[in-house]
């Protein structure tokens, strides 16, 4: 790993204005593997595990508002989101493994928007809206392709609002050695309108399956989802998977996340 | 140079490193605390295990200056004196290690798997908690077999 300065923020401010051309720190998981494979260099890193205003999880009773610091370990056993979108909590426990989940956090792996993470497919099914330093963005507006999203240089995740859904499951086909997902789908109904996210199998990252959405907004059954397939020609192929075989596993996590 | 403080077994430490140092090499390197070891170095393999404020984390993938005055606990501390901490003596007795490389990480898993699920822990439970360990020797068997044992034995043991 290359040299850098570290300072370790005391507020969100304090880490806006002190991070220039560096990289925020969150639990590390992605960003220290990246700078021992000096993969990323920055110069300088921020260190948000010392923001007190970055932690915690609360709920208004229709928006759940998970705060960016907080960790996997605290989603997954979190009672106030077990109760307000109780698969959101299941997808937080399956996420890598138990060390990973108690370093890791929301805020960390939203940001890094890895085209195989689990929560980006929950951020988009479920609607929900991003909430950095400056602004508010919606999840539709967020995700920008493989490790790329809406936020400017600098820019910070504070928090991340869900909207209650009526449902909201995830299911996966990890890859048995990294624990990421070969395909992970999420889908939340709310009212008569249903989401599909799709994540691990996009050529550009993580996205909505809207033929899949039609289907289960007419019937919401997995039945539905018969017949219905994603062309290879947007999924990724690499040595873990070909492309027909991962668009072939979308539609058979779609059925499993639907209950079949 | 940053300064870092935290306690480490039950002892307050600090001392001036690199912002780059991981925990495990400051904890190797800085305290000989030779115990954790440095196995795939990608946070994978679970050799490097250590408790950061009660709960496991990886220290290869881990700065120290980030856990900056929080509480470690690595394998020299959970012996007390010459007594082996009761998941160690579990191991030791069901021959739950070969070439013992991974043992460390294995018996700090271990005791964290019995802080979050409790003493009376099945097969399916240990073997998917073991998730973040790798036993090049491939010998699960028997430490799943310890760490069942062990579970218990903690119970009628006082807490690390």
């Amino acid at each position: 790993m290359y040299a850098f300065t570290h300072h370790s923020a005391t507020s969100i401010a304090d880490a806006v204005k002190s991070v220039g051309e560096g990289k925020y720190l969150a639990g590390g998981h992605t960003l220290v593997p990246t700078m021992k494979q000096r993969l990323a260099m920055p110069g300088n890193i921020v260190d948000l595990n010392k923001v007190a205003e970055l932690k915690g999880v609360s709920d208004n009773g229709g928006v759940l508002t998970v705060k960016a610091m907080t960790r996997h370990y605290e989603v997954e056993n979190s009672p106030v989101v077990q109760k307000a979108i109780p698969g959101l909590a299941k997808l937080a426990g399956g996420i890598g493994d138990p060390q990973v989940r108690h370093r890791g956090t929301m805020g960390g792996s939203v940001a890094n928007n890895d085209p195989a993470a689990d929560y980006p497919a929950a951020v988009l099914a479920l609607n929900a809206t991003i909430v950095t330093d400056r602004r508010r963005i919606a999840a539709d507006d967020y995700f920008k392709g493989l490790f790329t999203t809406a936020l400017e240089d600098s820019e910070l995740i504070t928090a991340i609002e869900f909207p209650h859904a009526d449902s909201f499951s995830y299911a996966k086909f990890r890859n048995p050695a990294s624990l990421y997902a070969m395909v992970g789908v999420a889908i939340a109904k709310k009212g008569g309108a249903v989401r599909v996210a799709v994540t691990g199998a996009g050529s550009d990252g993580v996205f909505r399956w809207k033929e899949a959405e039609d289907k289960l907004a007419a019937n919401f059954t997995a039945a539905a989802l018969d017949g219905l397939a994603v062309s290879p020609s947007r999924v990724n192929g690499d040595l873990h998977g070909s492309a027909e075989y991962r668009a072939h596993l979308i539609g058979v996590m779609a059925k499993r996340a639907m209950g079949a | 140079m940053t300064k870092v403080s935290m306690t480490v077994n039950g002892k307050a430490v600090s001392a001036e490193i690199e912002p780059r140092t991981l925990l495990v090499q400051f904890l190797r390197d800085h305290l000989r605390l030779t115990g954790t070891h440095v196995g795939c170095d990608t946070s994978q393999c679970g050799a490097c295990m250590v408790h950061v404020d009660g709960r496991a984390v990886k220290s290869c993938t881990t700065l120290a200056v980030t856990v900056d005055g929080s509480h470690v606990t690595t394998i020299e501390g959970l012996a007390k004196g010459d007594k082996l901490h009761p998941m160690q003596e579990a191991f030791r007795e069901h021959h739950g290690l070969q070439c013992g490389f991974c043992t460390p990480g294995m018996i700090m898993s271990a005791v964290d798997i019995v802080n979050r699920k409790g003493h009376n822990l099945d097969e399916a439970t240990i073997r998917h908690e073991l998730e973040g360990n790798i036993c090049r020797c491939t010998g699960y068997h028997n430490i799943v077999k310890a760490i069942a044992d062990g579970a218990k034995h903690m119970a009628s043991t006082p807490a690390e």
